[in-house]
């Protein structure tokens, strides 16, 4: 497991991009953390790194917002289903078969029904500071696992090992 | 003499209404689902369709008993195709598009963002455009130039969280429950506004809102002081939500030239929103029109409203025609 930091949202949308630049069609990429942690920021950059023109703003409200760029972005915000094992309901094999990349917000409840490999990023607050953030990077199955010396190098520069 | 049945399914209110000529509300029927969901501190899209099946035909039904008509009565039957849940969308869709076909009447497909705009000429009837509409709730932050109906021009939105939703995350993280506008209005009225100088963000540039940032600064706010006032925070979370909605409602006005300004959507409901609201444009000498609390929640009266107007300039639509949950202006519907 890899840590890394941020200091900022833009430097939180920078380190997206980074990872951006290594995914692919269907890749998911869970994003776990509290309440302005920095999981939308995250979308954001992302969605810019792979040519995404539209704002991307939060999916809460319709919990899937979809964009064109480079490759379709699926961006999922699931906290409400938390309590209810209803993920299945989401369609989520139907947006990884569509051939997009999947971002999940408030990855925790969807587990049970995700595909064998994923990229999981944990976001939390570090202690006293209001900007900076802490992001441990989980990588989970093949698909993620051959792509790990990249991943560290796309991310070394805010690697806190 | 045009009589539609209105039907409004976008997220967790169940709504039927009959609406003759575009302004003549003949009933208005709202089941809300908002208990339902209140135990998990937000709309349960599952949940929400769910209940929509079930409620939906008895809304129908005392919608046209409230008002007097029986099927034969009815020259269209419209519904919001989005923007919204695509579940609880769909059942509202496929109710209208069933009753038109078995009815031979046109379906009308509305958007729902025109239909609160539309709400305010519903109430309203003397408003005069150009008008600059704060559309304020959970999903949705946007200023639009209505230049007249049908005819919309967005000026600015948020580029991240909607102001509703801003409310309800803070809400939830203070513990105050669901829905999150009313709990904080409600705190907010025992609490000093000027307590804690949250951030008004882009508060000097351009039309478009950010509210993730006041968020964030809520919670780490909280965080580094545990012992702080519950009322003050929620005062002065509000107090910055409200400036920088009016500071910038004002300005597109002022930038289009408007003749008044017009709130809708839920947090149109918010005390202070709406006197503040009100003294600008009195400070600016504008028009202004604050919606009834039965106007700011999705109601079935502004889709019959707006139906009477796209079906008079566009005409029926398709029966093939979608649901779309992301739809925008210009409409496409």
């Amino acid at each position: 497991m890899t840590v890394l930091r941020t200091t900022s949202v833009e430097e939180t949308r920078q380190m997206a991009g980074a990872i951006a630049t290594l995914a692919r069609p269907g890749d998911v990429i869970l994003l776990v953390g509290d309440l302005g942690a920095g999981k939308t920021a995250f979308a954001q950059g992302f969605a810019r790194a792979i040519g995404v023109e539209e704002q991307v703003t939060s999916p809460t409200f319709t919990l899937v917002r979809s964009y064109k760029g480079k490759m379709v972005l699926h961006h999922l915000d699931v906290y409400r289903l938390e309590w209810l094992h209803e993920a299945e309901d989401l369609g989520l094999a139907e947006l990884v078969d569509d051939g997009g990349v999947v971002l999940i917000e408030w990855g925790d409840a969807v587990t049970r029904v995700l595909p064998n490999s994923f990229l999981e990023l944990r976001f939390t607050f570090v202690e006293d500071d209001d900007d900076h953030r802490a992001i441990a990077v989980r990588v989970v199955g093949p698909s993620w696992a051959n792509r790990a010396v990249a991943l560290a190098t796309a991310t070394q520069k805010w690697s806190a090992s | 003499m045009t009589t539609i049945l209105g039907i409004e399914t976008s997220c967790d209110e169940t709504a039927a209404a009959v609406v003759r000529d575009g302004h003549d509300v003949l009933s208005s029927v709202v089941s809300s689902q908002v208990d339902l969901h209140a135990r998990y501190g937000g709309v349960v899209p599952e949940l929400a369709s769910r209940a929509h099946v079930q409620l939906l035909t008895p809304v129908i039904a005392e919608s046209m008993v409230e008002a007097g008509v029986g099927e034969n009565d009815i020259d269209a039957v419209a519904a919001t195709v989005g923007p919204g849940l695509i579940g609880s969308l769909l059942v509202g869709v496929a109710a209208a598009k069933a009753m038109a076909l078995v009815w031979g009447v046109p379906f009308v497909a509305v958007n729902h963002l025109e239909a609160h705009f539309v709400a305010a000429f519903l109430e309203e009837p003397e408003l005069r455009p150009p008008l600059v509409v704060l559309l304020v709730s959970g999903g949705h932050t946007l200023l639009v130039e209505v230049k007249e109906i049908g005819h919309y021009r967005v000026l600015g939105g948020t580029i991240d969280d909607a102001a509703g939703e801003a409310f309800d995350k803070v809400a939830r993280y203070l513990g105050l429950g669901y829905p999150g506008g009313p709990a904080i209005d409600r705190e907010a009225a025992k609490g000093d506004p000027e307590a804690i100088r949250f951030p008004r963000a882009m508060l000097d540039e351009g039309l478009d809102f950010s509210f993730s940032g006041l968020k964030t600064s809520v919670i780490n706010y909280v965080r580094k002081h545990p012992d702080v006032s519950t009322v003050d925070v929620c005062a002065s979370f509000q107090q910055a939500v409200v400036e920088v909605l009016v500071a910038k409602a004002r300005r597109a006005a002022r930038e289009i030239g408007a003749a008044g300004m017009a709130l809708a959507g839920g947090v149109a409901a918010n005390s202070q929103l709406r006197t503040h609201l009100l003294d600008a444009c009195e400070a600016d000498g504008l028009q202004a029109f604050l919606p009834s609390r039965a106007m700011c929640t999705d109601n079935a009266a502004m889709v019959g409203a707006a139906a009477w107007y796209r079906l008079r300039d566009h005409g029926p639509t398709p029966l093939d025609a979608g649901a779309d949950p992301n739809l925008r202006i210009p409409l496409t519907a």
